[in-house]
C-alpha cells in the first residue's frame, strides 16, 4: 500500500465485516508534536483476547478464501517504521479500536493520499453503517458523517453515483482547505 | 467550493427518478472487490472511475457496490457485473481506463468487453 488512506480503507473493511453499525475514523495531523494519529473505532462484533493477540500476525485470518491476512500487519508496519506506535483494543460484543501513530515529518511516513476516495467508497457502499470522518490539522477540524448526509438526501441512496461524486469532491475540498492542499 | 446546499439541489434533481431504482427492470449491479488484495492491486481508483463515469453520463440504472475477497487475488482488481436475466460477467486486472471502457461498451451499449474478462485472461 503506497498511501495511508488505502490502509484506512482496508482496516475499515474489517469493521464492515464485523457488522458494525457505527464506524468513526479520525485523522489528526499534529505539527506541534510532529505526530500523525489515525484511529478507526467501531461497534462491531469485536474480538476475543486470543484473536487480538493473533491479528497482527500475517499468517492469521478469519477468512476462508485464502490463508493470509495482511491488512493489520501492513498498517502496523507503516506506523512503526516512522518511529510511531500501533495498538488494537477490542471487546467481544462491544467493538474494536485501532490506533496508529506516525512521525508526521518522518522520511518513511507514507502520504495520507486520497482520503476523499476512501471515505466516498466507505460511505457510499455501506448505507447501513453510520460512518463519521474527522480530519484535524493543528487546531482546525473538519467533520462529515453518514447521518448528516442522509438527512439532507431524504431517501436518495448514498450509493447513487452522482451522490458519491459529490461526497468525494466535498471531502477533498474541505481537507485541502485545512492542509493547504498537501496531504 | 462544494457546500451541503449543493447536495440538497442534487437530491431534488435525483428524487423521483430514484424511487424505483433498485428493483427497476434493467438495473445493473457493478461489484468491485475491496479486500486487502483488491485495494493493494488498485481497486479504489477503479471503483472511483466507475462512479465518475456513470455520474458523468448520468446513467440512472447502475448501482455500484463493493465486496470482500472473492478468492482470486492474483486477478485483482476484480469487477463483477450483474444484469437481470443474464450471466454474471467477471472482469479481471482492471484499471481506471478499462473501467471507463466497460461503462461505455458494456453498461451503455450492452457489449461485453470480452478481452477484459476472466475467460480471456486465463486462456
Amino acid at each position: 500500500m503506497e498511501e495511508l488512506s488505502l490502509n484506512i480503507l482496508d482496516i475499515a473493511q474489517n469493521s464492515v465485516r464485523a457488522n458494525a453499525t457505527r464506524v468513526d475514523i479520525t485523522v489528526a495531523e499534529l505539527p506541534a508534536e510532529d505526530r500523525l494519529v489515525i484511529t478507526i473505532n467501531d461497534n462491531g462484533c469485536g474480538m476475543t483476547p486470543e484473536q487480538v493477540a493473533h491479528v497482527e500476525d500475517p499468517f492469521y485470518t478469519t477468512r476462508t478464501t485464502r490463508k493470509v491476512g495482511l491488512g493489520v500487519p501492513f498498517f502496523k508496519m507503516a506506523a512503526l517504521m516512522t518511529g510511531g506506535d500501533f495498538s488494537i483494543q477490542s471487546q467481544v460484543g462491544k467493538g474494536t479500536r485501532v490506533r496508529a501513530v506516525f512521525g508526521l515529518t518522518h522520511i518513511d511516513r507514507m502520504p495520507l493520499g486520497n482520503m476523499a476516495d476512501t471515505m466516498c467508497i466507505l460511505m457510499g457502499c455501506n448505507e447501513q453503517i453510520n460512518f463519521s470522518f474527522t480530519y484535524q490539522v493543528g487546531e482546525a477540524v473538519f467533520t462529515v458523517g453518514t447521518a448528516q448526509l442522509q438527512e439532507i438526501l431524504d431517501g436518495v441512496p448514498l450509493n447513487t453515483p452522482q451522490v458519491m461524486d459529490f461526497i468525494r469532491g466535498y471531502i477533498k475540498e474541505n481537507m485541502d482547505l485545512l492542509s493547504g492542499g498537501a496531504s | 467550493m462544494k457546500s451541503l446546499a449543493e447536495l440538497q439541489a442534487l437530491r431534488d434533481s435525483m428524487k423521483g427518478k430514484i424511487g424505483v431504482r433498485d428493483d427497476a427492470e434493467g438495473n445493473i449491479r457493478v461489484v468491485v472487490g475491496m479486500a486487502t488484495c483488491g485495494i493493494a492491486a488498485g481497486a479504489r481508483p477503479v471503483l472511483a472511475a466507475f462512479t465518475e463515469e456513470v455520474s458523468k453520463r448520468n446513467l440512472q440504472n447502475v448501482t455500484i457496490a463493493q465486496t470482500g475477497c472473492i478468492g482470486i487475488c492474483q486477478y485483482e482488481p476484480v469487477v463483477e457485473v450483474y444484469e437481470p436475466g443474464k450471466e454474471k460477467v467477471t472482469y479481471v486486472k482492471m484499471t481506471p481506463e478499462m473501467a471507463v471502457k466497460v461503462v461505455n461498451d458494456h453498461l451503455v451499449n450492452g457489449n461485453v468487453v470480452t478481452e477484459y474478462t476472466i475467460g480471456a485472461k486465463t486462456k
